[in-house]
């Protein structure tokens, strides 16, 4: 069987930061894999470990500079990667959650794969819809915010816990091919090895225009569009001590006490 | 008409707070547009529900008894019917875990844009949607250009809609496709119980990915010791299985009210803030000032914790750990 792992590589920004018109400039970005896709990745491998017959394949919309995090997919055990990425979707500057899953779906009619697994939300954007749009635009079932995975490669059926808030769990069975969101937490990814940081190097990335995966250019086209980016203004009326680490420990000491805190 | 269709959420019996936050949300974009306001409530007691839900402001509540709890499958289906039945111009849903499990689902069946956890709408010429990016480092306006629009609203942005209103009832029939029912939920668990209740102490040292390694968790336990306090933690600190999971603050994990809650090195993201934001005096140490826990915070000391907490031990006569 076939574990399609969505994964992307986000943008991280700095404490101090400039804004740069509808972007927050560059160099005060540094990009890394999705946290919530390393546990993504990490259930597709053991899906792999699991089964005797388990291809897993990562798939990424990126540019070129995303392979360095694709590579730590594949040195973790993912077998193989597609990355999509093409001059229109390099111009668009808003790629809304509906663009990115008709384009995973392109990816999707071409692997065929039997499960899905993306992270519930990325990083960056923080829209959490990626990977529900993208089951239903190919049919698939799914289940959003999955903590718990038990699945035997090959079954039907895969048997999940999906995290509601309050700290209770839904108990849900999900039909295949599906796509689960992954939660945080559900599993710990393991770190790359040297070896599978070697290993990587000879692993297949293939990159993908839209018009190799049968799409139109205007698939990128968009209702949604980005008007305004700022630092929002800070509300923050806090009261913040100062001097030195003793001193600020000092006076927050005395108001801890003052708030009824005893030693 | 510009009518706009909100979908109530409940859960094992009651209304969840968020849906008469989108009654009120509802309700301004329904007077922008000149159109009614339509509630749906889908499955459980759904006329006990109708009765809960009928808030100033409401024009019409449709009911659809379907199933006690959730299933995107059903609601799906159902959302998708009553779009074709109203023809509303906004579908207003909740940025909650199940929102966001049936949400993007609809919005793709019914080619509508969809722009989720919204913080703030205008409707002008277009609809104007206000969100964060990047952990709340920086809120966005994204445009929506077109007739129909699908959106969903974090909780706890709007208040919540309160008066009796004096809506219309009305109960709409569908037939499902049991075919197109693939997933079941066949039970549920409330977990995180434990030796330790954070929901019942008076002090809270709270720690969050700032300590960096496992090693360090001492540090705050050192301080917890020292205050008399209890150790509770951000949601990274529970997932790398660093604390039990009965110590999480926050949207999946606790919802905790103590007279005093010190966040060491967590940056308030909006998930773990509506765990702790009841608290009565909150202390932030972190190294970035312009974290968003300290919009909240009362006091705060913009510094790096493997400094200052150390202190804070000994200004309370204890000794701190060797790290
Ligand atoms: C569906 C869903 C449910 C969730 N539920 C929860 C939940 O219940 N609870 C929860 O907490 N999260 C929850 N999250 C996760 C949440 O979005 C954040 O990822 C998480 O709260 C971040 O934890 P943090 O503040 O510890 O880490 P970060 O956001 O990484 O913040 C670490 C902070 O430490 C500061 N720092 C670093 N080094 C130092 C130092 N030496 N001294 C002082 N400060 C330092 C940094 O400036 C930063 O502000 C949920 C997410 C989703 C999608």
């Amino acid at each position: 069987m076939k574990v399609l792992v969505a994964v992307a590589e986000v943008a991280d920004v700095e404490d101090e930061f400039e804004i740069d018109g509808l972007a927050i400039d560059e160099q005060y970005l540094n990009y890394d894999l999705n946290e919530w896709d390393d546990y993504a990745v990490e259930a597709g491998v053991q899906l792999q470990e699991a089964g005797d017959d388990v291809e897993v394949v990562s798939v990424t919309i990126g540019p070129e500079r995303a392979d360095e995090t694709i590579r730590m997919a594949l040195a973790k055990g993912v077998d193989r990667a597609v990355r999509v990425w093409d001059e229109n979707l390099e111009a668009t500057e808003y790629l809304d959650s509906e663009t990115k899953a008709d384009v995973l779906a392109a990816v999707v009619e071409d692997e065929q794969p039997d499960l899905v697994l993306a992270g519930v939300q990325s990083d960056d954007t923080a829209f959490g819809a990626t990977g529900v749009s993208l089951a239903e635009e190919v049919g698939f079932e799914w289940a959003a915010v999955v903590n718990d995975l038990e699945y035997e490669p090959g079954s039907d059926i895969a048997s999940v816990h999906r995290e509601l808030e309050g700290g209770v769990e839904e108990f849900t069975d999900v039909e295949l091919p599906a796509v689960l969101t992954i939660q945080t937490g559900i599993n710990e990814p393991r770190y790359a090895s040297l070896r599978g940081i070697r290993q990587a190097q000879s692993k297949e990335i293939a990159p993908k225009t839209l018009d190799e995966l049968g799409l139109e250019s205007d698939v990128t086209d968009s209702a949604v569009s980005l008007t305004e980016l700022y630092e929002p203004e800070t509300e923050s009326d806090a009261t913040l001590f100062e001097g030195s680490p003793d001193e600020e420990a000092d006076q927050l000491a005395e108001l801890l006490r003052d708030e009824g805190v005893e030693a | 008409m510009s009518d706009i269709l909100a979908v109530a959420e409940h859960r094992r019996g009651d209304l969840r707070d968020v849906s008469f936050e989108l009654v009120t949300a509802g309700r301004d974009l329904a007077d922008a547009a000149g159109g009614d306001l339509h509630v749906a409530v889908i499955g459980g007691d759904v006329d006990g529900f109708a009765e809960e839900l009928n808030r100033e402001g409401v024009d019409t509540i449709h009911t659809i008894s379907e199933g006690e709890e959730f299933n995107h499958d059903v609601y799906t289906q159902i959302v998708e019917a009553l779009f074709d039945e109203l023809a509303p111009e906004l579908l207003l849903l909740p940025n909650t875990v199940n929102g966001l499990d049936y949400a993007p689902a609809v919005a793709n069946s019914l080619s509508l844009p969809l722009v989720t956890d919204a913080i703030d709408v205008e409707y002008g010429d277009e609809l104007a949607v206000t969100r964060e990016m990047y952990g709340s480092k920086v809120e966005t306006v994204v445009e929506v250009d077109a007739d129909r629009v699908a959106l969903t609203i974090r909780p706890g942005e709007w208040p919540p809609a309160e008066a009796t209103g004096d809506a219309e009832i009305s109960q709409f029939d569908v037939s499902i496709d049991e075919s197109a029912v693939r997933s079941t939920v066949t039970g549920f668990q409330e977990v995180g119980g434990g030796d330790v209740d954070i929901t019942d102490a008076d002090v809270l040292v709270s720690v969050g990915r700032g300590i960096e390694e496992e090693e360090n968790i001492a540090l705050v336990e050192a301080l917890a010791d020292t205050l008399g306090a209890t150790l509770s933690s951000s949601r990274p600190i529970v997932d790398n299985g660093w604390l039990p999971k009965n110590r999480q603050v926050g949207q999946s994990g606790k919802v905790v009210t103590p007279d005093v809650y010190i966040a060491i090195g967590i940056s308030g993201a909006v998930q773990h803030v509506a765990g702790m934001k009841g608290a009565d005096t909150i202390v932030a140490i972190n190294t970035d000032a312009s974290a968003p826990i300290y919009d909240l915070a009362d006091y705060g000391v913009v510094d790096d914790l493997f400094d200052v907490v150390p202190a804070l031990i000994e200004a309370f006569g204890g000794e701190p750990p060797a790290l």
